[in-house]
C-alpha cells in the first residue's frame, strides 16, 4: 500500500493540484451565480419608486463590473504602463519614448510595414476569394458540401492551422510545396520560411485559407438575401454577365462586403498565433501582435509591449466602429 | 410597336408533371392592351414570364412581331416589364433607375437625362429624380416602375400585378393612370392581373386563365354578356354569377313558375341530364313570392346606389347555407332581411350551361 502510495507521489500531487484549481473555480462560479441569485430575488421583491432604478442597477450591475475589470482596467492600466519604462512594478516614467522607439527604430519598422501589408493583403485577397466562390456556387446543386469544405478551415485554432502549413512550407523532403514545385520541375526551390519577404506572403496565404470561407458563407448569404426580381428587372433592362454583377449584385452587398473585409481586417491586426506557429516571427516576418507578445513576455519590457498594446488597439477602434455603423446601416435597410 | 404571338406555348416546371401553362395560343395586336387574368396557380404569371424571357418554352414557339423570340435572351427581346414589387435598385436614385436601361446601351448622357426628364414629367416623378426608392412612397415607386419601362420605348410593356401593392383607394386612380397612359403611347402591353375588375376597366381584350390553360379571351363586354363556360361566368363579374344546377325536362328547364325552353342547338349540347342556369345579381326580378322562386333574405349590402341581397331560396340544393345573391335597382323598395320575396330570371339575363362538361349552351 506504501509502495504504492510513494511511487504515485508525482502524478497524484499533479493531479490532486489540478483537481483542488478545478474545484476552486467552480465554487468561484457557484458563488458568482448564488449571490446575482439573491440580489435578482430582493431586487424583484421590490416595488414602488425604486422598482425601476433597482432593476437597472439589477440587470447592468454585473455587466458593468465585469466590463470593468475585464476591459476598462486593463485598458488604462495598459495605457499607463505604455508611458513607463521595462518594469512591471516601480517603472520610471519615461513619457513618450516607448513610442519613438515603436516608429523609428530599424526592426519595429519592418514590424508595421509588415503589419500594414498584412492589413491590406489577407483582408482583401479573402474577403475577393470568398465572394468569388460564393458567386461560383450559388446555383450549384452540391453547394452546401463546397461551402462546409471551405469553411471547415474555420473551425481550425490559428495555432493549429500554422503547424500544419508549417509542413507545407518544410524544407525536402518533408515539405509538401517543395514536392510539389520539385515534381513540376524546378530543381532547387528555395527554404520558403526564410526567403524574404516572400514568407511574410506564405504567412497571409494561411490566414487567407481560413478566413476565405467565413467571407464566403456571409457573402453567400447576402447574395441570397438579393431579391430574385431585381435580378431580373435588371435582366430585362439588358444587363448580364460582369455588369449585372458590378452594377447590380455588388452594390446591393455593398455593406456586407465592408463588414467582411473590417472584420477580417481586425481579425488580421491582432494575428499573432500563425507567426508564432510557423516562424516564431524570426526572418523578417514579425507583426505587431506577435512583437507585443515578445517585447512583454520574452524580453520582459511592459514598456514597450504595452505600447505597441496600445498602437493595436488604436488602429482597430475605427475599423471597429466603422464596422458597427455598417451592420446598423445594413440592419436599418433590411 | 409590334404584335405578340403565342403559338402552342408551354411551359413545364422541372419536377411537376402538368403544365404550369399549356400550348397557350393567344394573339395580341400592335398597341393592344391585353390583361391576363386568372386565380391563383392559373399560370397567368408563368406566361407573362415566358414572354419576357424568363421562363424557359418548353414547348411552342412566342413571337414578338415577326421574330421568334422563344430562344432570345430577356435583353435582346425589346421589351419592358413592371413587376408586382416594382423591383427598383436600392442602390440607385430615380433618375439612375429610370435611366439603367440607357446607361446600359451607351446612350450618351445627354439623350439619357433627357429621356429621363421626360419619362419623369409624364409620370410627376420629376422632384424626386434624386431620390432613393427607400425614401418614396408606395405610389411613388409604382410611378418609377413604369418610367423605368417607359424610356425605353420598348415593342411591349409586360406588367405583372404592378397594383396589388398599393391601397385600395390609389389602385383606382393608378389603374386610370396606366390605362389612358398606355392608349397615349401606343405600345402593345400585357398585363397580368387576379383582379376581374382591374381586367374589365383596363383590357381591350382580357385572355381567361385556368389550371394553364386558356379559357376564353374576348373582350371585357363578350366576356361578361357570353362566357363560354361555368368557369368564366363564375369569375367575371361582381359579385359572381349564380350558378344554379337544374334538371333537364321536355319543356326545358323550370326554376319555380319559370319556364326556360331549350333551342334544338341548346339540347343538342347537353351531355347530362342537367344543365346549370346562370344569372347574374342584376340578372333578377324580384316578383311577390307567389310569382316567382320563394327565397328568405338573409343579409342585405347596402352600397348606396343599390343594394345587394344575399338570399336562401326554397329548393334542393340550397339548404347548405348556399345563397343567390340579387341585386335590387336604386329607388326601389330594398328587401328587408328576414323578408319573402320571389325571384324571376330576366329571359335576357339567363345564362345556360351544361353541367357535366361545363360549357356553354348558345342559341
Amino acid at each position: 500500500m506504501s509502495v504504492l502510495a510513494s511511487s504515485g507521489i508525482v502524478t497524484a500531487s499533479t493531479f490532486s493540484d489540478s483537481a483542488s484549481k478545478l474545484g476552486n473555480v467552480i465554487e468561484v462560479v457557484a458563488v458568482f451565480f448564488a449571490v446575482i441569485l439573491i440580489i435578482f430575488f430582493a431586487a424583484g421583491r421590490a416595488t414602488g419608486r425604486l422598482q425601476r432604478p433597482l432593476a437597472i442597477l439589477v440587470f447592468l450591475g454585473p455587466a458593468i463590473v465585469l466590463l470593468l475589470i475585464g476591459l476598462v482596467i486593463p485598458a488604462i492600466r495598459t495605457f499607463y504602463l505604455s508611458l513607463h519604462g521595462a518594469d512591471l512594478v516601480g517603472a520610471k516614467y519615461v513619457g513618450l519614448k516607448n513610442y519613438t522607439w515603436a516608429f523609428t527604430n530599424p526592426t519595429e519598422q519592418q514590424v508595421l510595414l509588415n503589419t500594414l501589408l498584412w492589413l491590406i493583403v489577407a483582408p482583401v485577397v479573402s474577403t475577393a476569394l470568398g465572394l468569388l466562390i460564393a458567386v461560383g456556387v450559388d446555383r450549384m446543386k452540391r453547394q452546401n458540401l463546397v461551402k462546409s469544405l471551405i469553411f471547415m478551415p474555420m473551425a481550425i485554432s490559428f495555432v493549429g492551422a500554422g503547424i500544419i502549413w508549417k509542413y507545407v512550407y518544410d524544407k525536402a523532403p518533408d515539405g509538401l510545396l517543395t514536392a510539389i514545385v520539385t515534381a513540376l520541375g524546378w530543381k532547387h526551390p528555395p527554404l520558403w520560411i526564410l526567403s524574404h519577404p516572400l514568407n511574410n506572403f506564405l504567412l497571409m496565404v494561411i490566414m487567407i485559407w481560413i478566413q476565405t470561407g467565413f467571407a464566403m458563407v456571409v457573402l453567400s448569404a447576402a447574395i441570397k438575401a438579393v431579391p430574385d426580381d431585381i435580378i431580373e428587372a435588371a435582366r430585362v433592362d439588358g444587363a448580364h454577365g460582369s455588369r449585372l454583377f458590378f452594377s447590380v449584385q455588388i452594390p446591393m452587398i455593398r455593406s456586407t462586403l465592408i463588414v467582411v473585409l473590417t472584420t477580417v481586417m481586425i481579425a488580421t491586426l491582432k494575428i499573432f498565433d500563425i507567426i508564432k506557429a510557423v516562424t516564431g516571427g524570426n526572418f523578417g516576418t514579425n507583426v505587431l501582435a506577435n512583437d507585443m507578445w515578445n517585447q512583454t513576455f520574452v524580453q520582459f519590457n511592459v514598456g514597450r509591449g504595452s505600447a505597441l498594446a496600445v498602437i493595436i488597439f488604436v488602429a482597430v477602434a475605427p475599423l471597429l466602429a466603422y464596422n458597427i455603423v455598417q451592420l446598423r446601416k445594413e440592419r436599418a435597410t433590411r | 410597336m409590334a404584335q405578340v404571338e403565342y403559338r402552342h406555348a408551354t411551359r413545364i416546371y422541372p419536377g411537376t408533371s402538368a403544365p404550369a401553362v399549356s400550348a397557350l395560343e393567344l394573339e395580341i395586336q400592335d398597341g393592344e392592351f391585353m390583361v391576363l387574368v386568372g386565380p391563383s396557380g392559373s399560370g397567368k404569371s408563368t406566361a407573362l414570364r415566358m414572354l419576357a424571357g424568363l421562363e424557359a418554352v418548353d414547348e411552342g414557339q412566342i413571337f414578338i412581331g415577326d421574330r421568334d423570340v422563344t430562344d432570345v435572351q430577356p435583353k435582346d427581346r425589346d421589351i419592358a416589364m413592371v413587376f408586382q414589387n416594382y423591383a427598383l435598385y436600392p442602390h440607385m436614385t430615380v433618375a439612375e433607375n429610370i435611366g439603367f436601361h440607357l446607361k446600359i446601351k451607351k446612350r450618351p448622357k445627354a439623350e439619357i437625362k433627357q429621356r429621363v426628364l421626360e419619362a419623369a414629367k409624364l409620370l410627376d416623378l420629376e422632384p424626386y429624380l434624386d431620390r432613393k426608392p427607400a425614401r418614396l412612397s408606395g405610389g411613388q415607386r409604382q410611378r418609377v416602375a413604369m418610367g423605368r419601362a417607359i424610356v425605353r420605348q420598348p415593342q411591349v410593356f409586360l406588367m405583372d400585378e404592378p397594383l396589388s401593392n398599393l391601397d385600395a383607394k390609389l389602385r383606382v386612380a393608378t389603374r386610370t393612370q396606366i390605362a389612358s397612359l398606355q392608349r397615349r403611347l401606343g405600345v402593345t402591353t400585357v398585363y397580368v392581373t387576379h383582379d376581374q375588375v382591374e381586367a374589365m376597366t383596363m383590357g381591350d381584350r382580357v385572355a381567361v386563365l385556368k389550371d394553364g390553360i386558356l379559357q376564353q379571351c374576348d373582350t371585357p363586354r363578350a366576356l361578361f354578356d357570353h362566357p363560354v363556360n361555368v368557369f368564366v361566368a363564375g369569375f367575371m363579374g361582381s359579385p359572381a354569377m349564380n350558378l344554379i344546377e337544374l334538371p333537364v325536362t321536355e319543356a326545358g328547364v323550370s326554376l319555380s313558375a319559370a319556364q326556360i325552353p331549350l333551342s334544338p342547338a341548346q339540347r343538342a349540347g347537353v351531355t347530362g341530364d342537367k344543365v346549370t342556369l346562370g344569372v347574374r345579381p342584376e340578372g333578377w326580378d324580384i316578383v311577390s313570392p307567389a310569382e316567382g322562386l320563394v327565397a328568405t333574405v338573409e343579409v342585405v349590402e347596402e352600397l348606396g346606389s343599390d343594394s345587394y341581397a344575399y338570399v336562401t331560396p326554397k329548393m334542393e340544393g340550397f339548404d347548405d347555407g348556399r345563397t343567390i345573391v340579387v341585386r335590387a335597382e336604386s329607388g326601389a323598395h330594398p328587401p328587408q332581411k328576414g323578408e319573402q320575396i320571389g325571384l324571376r330570371p330576366k329571359t335576357a339575363s339567363v345564362h345556360l350551361f351544361d353541367t357535366t362538361s361545363g360549357l356553354r349552351l348558345s342559341e
